[in-house]
């Protein structure tokens, strides 16, 4: 019984191992975001978003406002206008006004900083945390989350998804007791309908995934260029490699 | 290949020429030179297993070069430090290139060196006469996972400081001067500022200083007693009129204008890295490491980089702090007594039996496993696969002198194995 034991239970670490990727710490399985780095429309929009409803409380201060202005085309104008709600030149990063130590007391927490968000938590947890909030009483903020459960930030964009509740299915195994998300119901309307909001939110993650990387674009235009030298470099050593080696037998 | 070889060893006539006589009567130049590169004869049946040293040397070049320009723009501050990199990053003209080179870089290292370990394990190239050769090239791994480790605190990150948290912490399980040494290491009872400030030194400085050390000596063993070759036969033995080994060519030109196209294949795929998957997936940039180091919060799980999982699975197998700690220890210490272990009469798994040929098969599947397991969690079946595994990692090292004696070789041939 034991060696069998021992089959089953490797066979079952695989099909475990498979599993356990696609699924989040909250429990909720993780939403595709489908973003589409190359968008630039969808990254202006997502810049919108955020400076509207994210920075706030969240600063981004790793990121400077005239590096947006130059890869996702907008102009000093359009930056000052449209985007620096509290800076002055464009070459300031994205400071949040909020004190930090106030921002603790108040929150329990202090919102931290989303430079790197994208690429510490990656685009399907921010999409599917952003669409988690559901109505929950007992909560401080009256909302709690499917992604992070516990969550001390309020649900920000409640204007326009509205709110919903989420339903779970209780599943008793040897007598404990685990919650299984089944899927939302909505409670109140908001402004935009499902596949609007998913697209605000979509934008919105997808320059959240941007400014986590601003080169990014920049260095795969590069690489390609880099691989090209190195590879007629490489037939020339090639050729090179045989013309020195051919009288050795 | 006498015309290239003329070519090569002339002395240039004029101006030229008599400024290397005049270097020459000071300084052993030529000599050196012939020594080492011109004259330096190694068989001409190399496959590609024998390209691993020279990446190594390529990959100590671009962290060395890379890590100078990271050390003007870095502050090993713990209240600046994460900044600093993000500063390099987006602020620094071509910062995060040479970031990128560098943090990719550490992951090759690794790559390259095992498998530089592993084509010595393949031709028995730890064997006698090369034993003090196998011996520096351990140091030179032992410094090299110091130096990665130091490295890896420096960015700051989640995955900075709790792995670092984790590894050090491992000392305390030493009885009674356990916990001396882990607050010698960190040199506060915490990781803090002063741990990171003396693990850049020793990072920028000590490590690199021995490093660079400890790989000439090891060119140097090396060129003393000549390079072994796939069939692990001595060229030496079988020299012509002129006193060259009939089997060898010389470094320059032959060997390396076979190594600048390993080079190059190596460039691609390092590349292909550093500019389309620098992350390579959270394996060689952990994603918990784009948090800044936070002492309240702990990341749901710590797993050490990749290059060092293997011996963390065997850390994490035991059920006992102190003997895990001794095991894993053992499991890094262990092939430094490689070449009094293989019994073996032949050195090439070439002319070895099939004993050996299936326990160096198992030994790599356990490590490739032993570090997979080791970023596993450390719960149910992972567990349980992991003692296996250590089991096996044991086996092959301890059995080796039973198993090397009792395996059927075959007869070695007098002259290498080449096909043009």
């Amino acid at each position: 019984m034991g060696k069998f034991n021992v089959i089953t239970r490797l066979a079952g670490a695989v099909v475990l191992l498979a599993a356990a990727q696609s699924f989040a710490a909250g429990g909720a399985a993780l939403e595709h975001a489908n973003i589409d780095p190359g968008n630039i429309a969808s990254l202006q929009r997502g810049a919108r978003n955020f400076m509207n409803y994210c920075s706030g409380c969240h600063s981004a201060k790793y990121v400077r406002y005239n590096t947006i202005g130059k890869d996702l085309e907008l102009s000093e104008e359009q930056l000052i206008e449209n985007l620096m709600f509290n800076a002055e030149k464009t070459f300031e990063a994205i400071e949040v006004s909020m004190p930090e130590a106030a921002a603790g007391r108040w929150f329990g927490v202090a919102p931290p900083d989303l430079s790197l968000i994208g690429r510490a938590k990656g685009a399907d947890y921010i999409y599917s945390f952003l669409k988690g909030f559901y109505v929950q009483s007992e909560s401080p903020t009256g909302v709690d989350n499917t992604v992070l459960a516990g969550t001390s930030m309020p649900h920000v964009l409640w204007e326009l998804q509205g709110f919903q509740r989420a339903e779970f299915a209780e599943h008793t195994e040897d007598g404990v007791t685990t919650r299984h998300f089944e899927g939302f119901e909505a409670v109140t309307d908001g402004s935009l309908d499902a596949e609007g909001f998913d697209e605000f939110v979509r934008d919105t993650v997808n320059f959240l995934v941007y400014i986590a990387e601003p080169i990014r674009s920049e260095r795969r235009t590069l690489g390609v260029w880099v691989l090209m030298y190195l590879i007629f470099f490489w037939i020339i050593a090639v050729m090179l490699k045989k013309q020195i080696w051919k009288d050795v037998n | 290949m006498a015309r290239v070889e003329a070519e090569v060893g002339k002395r240039p006539e004029g101006m030229l020429g008599g400024l290397i006589k005049w270097i020459d009567d000071r300084f052993p130049m030529t000599s050196t030179l012939e020594y080492h590169v011109t004259k330096y004869y190694a068989a001409k049946s190399f496959n590609w297993w024998y390209v691993f040293g020279v990446l190594a040397f390529v990959v100590l070049a671009i962290q060395l070069i890379t890590g100078i320009f990271l050390t003007m723009n870095y502050k090993p501050s713990a209240e600046e430090a994460f900044a600093s990199v993000e500063y390099i990053m987006r602020d620094v003209e071509w910062g995060w290139l040479i970031r990128y080179l560098h943090s990719t870089g550490a992951s090759f290292f690794f790559i390259v060196v095992y498998l530089h370990m592993f084509r010595a394990m393949l031709y028995g190239s730890y064997k006698k006469p090369r034993e003090l050769i196998w011996l520096i090239g351990m140091l030179i791994f032992f410094v090299l996972m110091a130096e990665a480790f130091a490295g890896y605190l420096l960015p700051w990150g989640q995955m900075s400081y709790w792995g670092a948290q984790v590894i050090i912490s491992l000392f305390g399980a030493i009885p009674v001067v356990g916990e001396g040494i882990v607050e010698f290491i960190r040199g506060d009872y915490s990781i803090s500022d002063i741990t990171l400030n003396r693990f850049f030194a020793l990072h920028v400085i000590a490590l690199p200083l021995a490093l660079v050390g400890l790989v000439f000596v090891h060119i140097v063993a090396l060129h003393e007693v000549g390079s072994n070759n796939p069939d692990g036969i001595e060229i030496k033995k079988n020299k012509g009129p002129d006193g060259v080994p009939l089997d060898g060519v010389a470094f320059h030109p032959y060997h390396t204008s076979k190594d600048l196209v390993a080079i190059l294949v190596f460039l691609m795929i390092f590349s292909a890295v550093v500019f389309f998957a620098p992350e390579m997936g959270g394996y060689f940039l952990e994603h918990a490491n784009f948090e800044p180091a936070n002492l309240r919060a702990t990341p749901e799980h710590i797993a050490p980089v990749w290059y060092f999982t293997p011996f963390y699975a065997i850390l994490r197998a035991v059920p006992d702090k102190l003997w895990g700690f001794i095991l894993f220890g053992l499991s890094v210490v262990l092939p430094v007594f490689l070449p009094w272990l293989d019994r073996s009469r032949v050195k090439s798994i070439r002319y070895r039996g099939w004993i050996y040929k299936s326990a160096l098969t198992v030994f790599v599947i356990s490590f490739l496993t032993l570090g997979w397991l080791g970023v596993q969690p450390a719960e149910g079946v992972y567990v349980l696969m992991a003692r296996i595994f250590t089991v096996i990692y044991f086996a092959f090292f301890l059995l080796m002198p039973y198993y090397t004696t009792i395996d059927k070789t075959k007869p070695v041939p007098e002259r290498v194995v080449y096909h043009g």
